[in-house]
């Protein structure tokens, strides 16, 4: 197996000695095959152990290693070393605080999450003696790629919209508000459009769409929002335009 | 141990330099520039019209011009670019599902850009241009 010298360049802070961040050179031997986080961990390994970092499954299915990678939002566990010939800088998610080195912190989208009631709603509770609330196949596919979220939050540090208009709830959560508004055994649209249909949700999404070209595992946020877009309009259109509100 | 995040500010004015992708929503956004110019000089024609003939026939001279006719060219580049990415965005913003599956996004797209070419025909024919 061929090993290759990877030279990194990475983001730190020490929130207790720095008021600013700066970047540290790294020089580790890694195996071709290996990616980026592998290289993080022999940095922290062999070199440097006080180097920070979050991660968990090392198979793009826990959603704690986004970081930047050459300036694009990835999560490093799914970013190979053989396609970086170069230097390769490392950076934490941008449009999140940092908490130290490579780690930032997520509070501010885990209140929106919570914000769009990412769960099931139901108006008519049936009693659980009749069973489950069942589903065809084609129900589920109405939402299932919505569904696949990982929290990663690529999304957010891609979307230009969040990074300078804070209150914006951003893809993930809106994307999640759609996946549960779609799914046939949900009752809670009416509730969740008090903040998906406001200029704090979907509206404030101008469409760059970069959401949904960094998303590792092709939720396709964007496409989330602009279809919730067209139905907030024929929400509007109905309340305003019809007669008797559309009731 | 107490937290200290480290917050670092996106520049508002420069922001759109940070990434090529942030370049070309921002060329996209710009093409509407046009289409709101072309409204407007659509807007003045039929100011010209509602002033009597000889100010129309003044205003349809002056599309004549250079000027004009170079304005026209990048008001119709803009428009296509504008377009484009509008067509091509609806089959993510409008899925059509017939049965378990979806509509492939190239048809919802493609009926875009069918209904798009028939209607140009049908207003170049109303201008009598043939
Ligand atoms: S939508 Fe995609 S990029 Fe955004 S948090 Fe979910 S998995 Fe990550
Ligand atoms: S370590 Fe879990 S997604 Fe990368």
């Amino acid at each position: 197996m061929k090993e290759r010298l990877i030279r990194l360049e990475v983001f730190r802070y020490n929130p207790d000695t720095d008021t600013e961040g700066h970047y540290q050179h790294y020089e580790v031997s890694c195996l071709e095959e290996w990616v980026v986080l592998d290289a993080l961990n022999k940095v922290k390994e062999t070199l440097d152990p006080t180097l920070n970092f979050r991660w968990s499954c090392h198979m793009a299915v826990c959603g704690s290693c986004g970081m930047m990678i050459n300036g694009e939002p990835r999560l490093a566990c799914h970013t190979f070393l053989r396609n970086y010939p170069g230097t390769i800088r490392v950076e934490p998610l941008v449009h999140f605080p940092v908490e130290r080195d490579l780690v930032t912190a997520p509070d501010d989208f885990m209140e929106k999450l919570k914000r769009v009631k990412p769960w099931i709603i139901r108006k008519d509770k049936q009693p659980i003696e009749q069973g489950e609330y069942r589903q065809t196949p084609k129900e589920l596919l109405r939402f299932r790629q919505y569904a696949m979220c990982i929290n990663c939050t690529l999304c957010y540090a891609a979307c230009p919209e969040y990074g300078l208009t804070r209150h914006f709830i951003g893809p993930a959560a809106l994307a999640l508000a759609h996946r549960y508004n779609q799914d046939s055994r949900d009752q809670g649209r009416d509730e969740r459009q008090e903040v998906v249909a406001t200029k704090e949700g979907v509206w404030e999404c101008t469409f760059v769409g970069a959401c949904s070209e960094v998303c590792p595992v092709h939720v396709d946020p964007a496409s989330a929002l602009q279809q919730m877009k067209i139905a907030s309009s024929f929400d509007w259109i109905k309340e305003h335009l019809l007669p008797g509100g559309g009731k | 141990m107490s937290r200290k995040p480290l917050i670092r500010e996106v520049p508002p004015t420069t922001w759109y330099f940070r990434h090529p992708r942030y370049l070309r929503y921002m060329s996209r956004e710009i093409t509407s520039l046009f289409v709101g110019a072309y409204c407007v000089l659509l807007v003045c024609g039929l100011g010209a019209l509602a002033d009597g003939k000889e100010s129309y026939e003044a205003f349809l001279l002056a599309l004549q011009s250079p000027l004009s006719i170079a304005f026209h060219v990048a008001a119709f580049i803009a428009a296509l670019y504008h377009a484009t990415t509008w067509f091509n965005a609806t089959q993510v913003a409008m899925p059509i599902q017939i049965g378990e599956n979806f509509v492939p996004g190239s048809w919802i797209s493609g009926a875009h850009y069918v209904v798009w070419a028939l209607l140009s025909v049908v207003v170049i024919l109303l201008a009598g241009v043939f």
